[in-house]
């Protein structure tokens, strides 16, 4: 793995918690990597396990579900 | 629709009572007509006269004809009068000439309207206290001397400078910057402002944190001169303590000479040390003057006109037990006209003005309100997917770390995009008004909002849809900003490479997304308040007032909570006869019911309709209720330190207020009494401010001193945090010999016994030496601590802060909603605060839920759970619903029976967790079904 690998990580953010947290550390301009791109859940519970595998599968590096 | 706005507008005469007001109104003239001015803007391109900008506080040009800022309510130009060539000297005439709409018209003449109205809400705000002419300041003369809300625009992204701050005298970026503190407040000297201005403690730690992210250097030091930092709202003082770590420094000194630096620019600082032994100079770039508020200067012509009282300062007066009502019945006061106050209260006060309003008005309820009608809703079932993509700048929130002209421009290549734009503030009226026309133009039938977080500004966008007839979830957002701009400043290629991927998942998604209808319940008409302290008391009264019927449901055996313990207010009222007039309206109100000794033991539905299990005893009822407000309260925190327990002599303050009532005689007898302030507040384990203990303990300490003149009083303490007028009890004991002595975490006294004696020894920073007080009173101002409310918390699903206060939907704009729909905080629950908030805010708590209850249907948001064709009803997503929300039912089809799921949309929540069980797609949330949950993944993945 080279030095500059940049990964592509998926995030299943929960609407009520982890995604309001995303908003939250923005307005408290705390700064983290560029790497994840969220996707807005109404419930981490809503992320079926195929989804997951499929992300991986499909070229994703890591996926994080928050909840 | 129904607020009519009344601009440009003063109040003229009143006559009239409560109930049947009539108010002369006198509306100047704007000389643009608002129904014909498109807010196109080329008047004021083309108007030749630069003025001044106020908004900007002057320090940059507007023209005659203008609009205040680019948010201006409603979005209409306007010429001002003074300044207008055509109007003053009858040539010019070019905006005329150039109006598309043929909106100017320079013969308006000022109007007179008579208004019918049955209350009236003044909030005219404040005037900013102005330093010019306090020559130790230097404002007239140094041009780096400014003021704090100058220095607000320069750090604003629509000010002058567009967020980078210039040192005025030569336009060269600052490094060292110093704020003074209480300039025009708590000076009796030059400003005649005996009162504390309440905001100027928190907003310049705000602005001197956010200097540090604005510079473009990190060599930079922000320095805070002040005489007490009065961090006493909801998580302030957090902010206080972390502003430390992020570099901001303290002085406690009243800076008395500036003067300019060497050629004119910066400034030289003269201060003496807190010891008083050392003068000291420095030398910063600029000087900030922290500037009080004070009250309007129209103030005692409103007062005058309406015929009420003023207090000394001309802030309205008030009654700590109805505090928006001023001495005229029907009229009342809010905002910063009431008393200096940051938004949080501000929005606290004003819901508690309209409790009472809605409690004069109640028996005309409805009479004169209007229904907002949606044009019906156009048919896109099978139309191709048309997306049209607003990139916002959001002043440069967005558009000063990403680049949004490539990103508007990547979005125009996506496939089904239609339209794409980008705005400088996307949510302005304006830009509303703009995407109405292009979805209407272009014929678009989703939009992408390319902006910040649609947990707060999706309703917005929402409605834009409906009111050109467009599904209300046909839009979707990409949170550029809150997850992108800010939290990447220093990596903008990056986060525009991010920006892209965002936008390209919304166009995904978007493009899977179809028309969903809100689902109705019915509300029911009755409130559950929980807490019958005095907090709770006020919301039960003023939704009954308001014509609803309200439980108050008490775990004790009596109405009252902490107050019964309490003697005085601030303002000198007793507070027992003020608690017991409290009490006794609500035992005689007809549409309140107390259930004493009861708990709530069980809680299912949601807001509309709630059903409660309520136990008293082996009883248990239940209780269907539309809204909620939690008003559980606080108590006293029980010290282990300073000998408490160990000798009588030393108490807490609420035993002292306790023995005040009591047995005055001996609580006020004695040679010395020594009050100890912050025991259990401001530490590690609780960092936080109680707010009320500073004016708690030193209305004490002058009720001590008057009825003991020879009694030596101390106070020890860390700041004293009198806000408000409430300072001037503060000078009072001063003036009365009370003696304050501040201490800090590391110098913390010493309560001792020698013998008989009862000894306090701390550390006297001004005199540099230990002092020994022998005293025959210890008074600990404890923390107050929030009841339990973890019961709560898990019936209702709502948040609650790290030091266990629930937490608020949103800081500033919802300091009274819960996180949860439908349920609503007042008291000490929520924080800390006085009786006079306290009242305030559980008016303020019935007026929000009113808005729930005046409702016959709720409409809650279609973001549920949808059976499709493919359920074949094994019933596996039955189990691990978490809202018993779903149900298996028979049917017949072909003369066969099948089974298949049947949701319960007022019950499901849209978690999706059925979604996720099911093995064949047999159930999905609308607006989150696994295939645009796919769709994201792949467009995220597209580019790997």
């Amino acid at each position: 793995m080279s030095d500059n690998f940049e990964p592509t990580i998926i995030g299943f953010l929960c609407n009520w918690c982890a995604y309001a947290g995303g908003d939250l550390a923005g307005v408290s301009r705390f700064e983290y990597p560029t790497n994840m791109r969220a996707v807005r859940v109404m419930c981490s519970g809503m992320v079926h396990p195929d989804l997951v595998v499929d992300s991986l599968k499909k070229g994703a590096d890591g996926v994080i579900v928050m909840g | 629709m129904n607020i009519e706005l009344l601009t440009l507008s003063e109040i003229e005469n009143v006559t009239g009572e409560q109930g049947n007001f009539t108010v002369t109104v006198k509306k100047n003239p704007r000389y643009v007509d608002e129904d014909k001015c498109i807010a196109c803007g080329l008047c004021a391109e083309k108007c030749p006269k630069k003025v001044p900008d106020e908004y900007n506080e002057g320090l940059n040009k507007r023209k005659a004809a203008y609009i205040k800022y680019d948010q201006t309510v409603p979005l209409k130009y306007a010429i001002d009068p003074n300044n207008c060539i055509f109007i003053n000297k009858g040539k010019c005439g070019v905006c005329a000439k150039i109006c598309p709409t043929g909106a100017i018209n320079y013969d308006m003449k000022p109007e007179l309207v008579d208004i019918n109205v049955g209350a009236v809400v003044l909030s005219p705000g404040f005037k900013p206290f102005s330093p010019k002419g306090i020559d130790y300041y230097g404002y007239d003369e140094i041009p780096d001397v400014i003021t704090s809300l100058e220095y607000e625009r320069y750090l604003s992204a629509s000010g002058p400078t567009i967020g980078h701050i210039a040192r005025p005298s030569d336009g060269v970026e600052p490094k060292k910057i110093a704020w003074i503190q209480c300039v025009g407040s708590r000076n009796t000297n030059c400003a005649k402002n005996g009162y504390c201005s309440s905001v100027c403690c928190m907003y310049a730690i705000k602005q001197a944190v956010m200097t540090g992210s604005h510079l473009s250097s990190d060599d930079n030091e922000q320095v805070i001169f002040y005489m007490d930092i009065r961090s006493v709202g909801k998580d302030y003082e957090r902010y206080y303590e972390s502003s430390k770590e992020k570099g901001v420094s303290y002085v406690k000194a009243r800076p008395h000479t500036l003067l300019a630096g060497p050629d004119g620019v910066g400034v030289t600082m003269t201060y003496t040390s807190e010891d008083g032994t050392q003068t000291n100079n420095a030398f910063f770039d600029m000087v900030v003057l922290s500037i009080g508020l004070e009250a309007p200067s129209d103030a005692m012509t409103l007062a005058d006109k309406f015929g009420f009282d003023l207090t000394q300062y001309n802030f309205a007066k008030t009654d700590s037990f109805a505090p928006v009502s001023t001495t005229r019945d029907g009229v009342f006061a809010t905002g910063a006209f009431h008393s200096p106050k940051a938004i949080p209260k501000s929005v606290i006060y004003a819901s508690s003005a309209a409790a009472e309003v809605e409690a004069v008005l109640s028996a005309s309820k409805n009479t004169l309100t209007q229904e907002k009608v949606w044009p019906e809703e156009m048919d896109i079932s099978n139309a191709e997917p048309k997306v049209g993509v607003f990139v916002c700048s959001c002043g440069t929130n967005i558009a000063g770390v990403i680049d949004v002209k490539d990103v508007s421009e990547y979005a125009a290549t996506l496939p089904g995009v239609d339209y794409v734009e980008n705005n400088l503030f996307t949510c302005s009226t304006d830009t509303q008004d703009l995407i109405a026309d292009k979805i209407r133009e272009k014929g678009l039938n989703r939009v992408v909002i390319a902006a910040c977080t649609p947990r707060t500004h999706e309703p917005l966008f929402q409605e834009t849809l409906q009111g050109v007839g467009l599904n209300k979830y046909m839009i979707e957002m990409a949170n550029i900003r809150n997850q992108n701009s800010w939290v990447h400043p220093n990596e903008p290629e990056k986060a525009t490479a991010k920006a892209k991927d965002q936008v390209r998942m919304a166009v995904a998604k978007v493009t899977g997304n179809y028309p969903l209808d809100d689902v109705e319940v019915n509300v029911t008409p009755r409130a559950l308040v929980v807490g019958g302290g005095l907090a709770g008391m006020n919301a039960a009264l003023g939704l009954a007032n308001n014509g609803y019927e309200t439980v108050i449901l008490e775990k004790k055996d009596s109405l009252g909570g902490v107050a019964v313990d309490l003697y005085e207010t601030w303002k000198g009222e007793l507070v027992k006869p003020g608690l017991d007039a409290v009490i006794q309206d609500v035992e005689n109100h007809d549409l309140i019911r107390t259930f004493t000794n009861a708990t709530l033991t069980s809680v299912t539905g949601s807001v509309g309709s709630f059903f409660g299990e309520i136990a008293r005893g082996e009883e248990v009822e239940t209780l269907e209720f539309g809204a909620c407000v939690l008003a559980t309260g606080g108590h006293g925190y029980t010290p282990n330190e300073y000998l408490y327990g160990q000798d009588s002599r030393v108490v807490t303050a609420i035993e002292f207020d306790k023995l005040l009532s009591r047995d005055q005689a001996k609580a006020t007898a004695g040679d010395s009494t020594v009050f100890i302030q912050c025991v259990g507040s401001r530490d590690d384990q609780r960092p936080y401010c109680s707010r009320v203990c500073c004016a708690g303990s030193v209305v004490n300490a002058v009720l001590l001193k008057k009825k003991n003149p020879d009694m030596d009083v101390y106070v020890l303490n860390r700041d004293i945090r009198t806000y408000g007028e409430r300072e001037d009890v503060f000078k009072e004991a001063r003036d009365l010999g009370v003696i304050f002595i501040s201490y800090t975490p590391e110098t913390k006294p010493g309560v001792v016994t020698d013998g008989e004696d009862l000894l306090v020894r701390v550390h006297d920073p001004i005199s540099g030496m230990f002092l020994e007080i022998a005293t025959d009173r210890v008074i600990l101002a404890t923390a107050i601590v929030p009841n339990d409310t973890s019961s709560f918390v898990d019936m209702f699903k709502c948040g609650v802060n790290a030091d266990g206060f629930l937490s608020e939907a949103h800081p500033k704009l919802r300091p009274v909603d819960s996180t949860v729909d439908g349920l609503f905080l007042a008291g000490l629950c929520h924080y800390p605060k006085p009786i006079n908030e306290a009242i305030a805010q559980g008016k303020a708590a019935a007026s929000r839920a009113s808005v729930v209850l005046s409702k016959k249907t709720m409409k809650l948001d279609a973001i549920k759970s949808h059976v499709t064709h493919t359920c074949d009803g094994c019933a596996l997503c039955l189990d691990v619903c978490p809202y018993n929300a779903l149900t298996l039912v028979e049917f017949e089809d072909a003369g066969k029976t099948h089974k298949r799921i049947k949701t319960d949309k007022a019950l499901c929540k849209g978690c999706g967790i059925c979604a996720a069980t099911c093995p064949k797609e047999g159930i999905v949330v609308d607006g989150f079904t696994q295939s645009q949950l796919r769709a994201q993944v792949d467009a995220i993945l597209e580019r790997v």
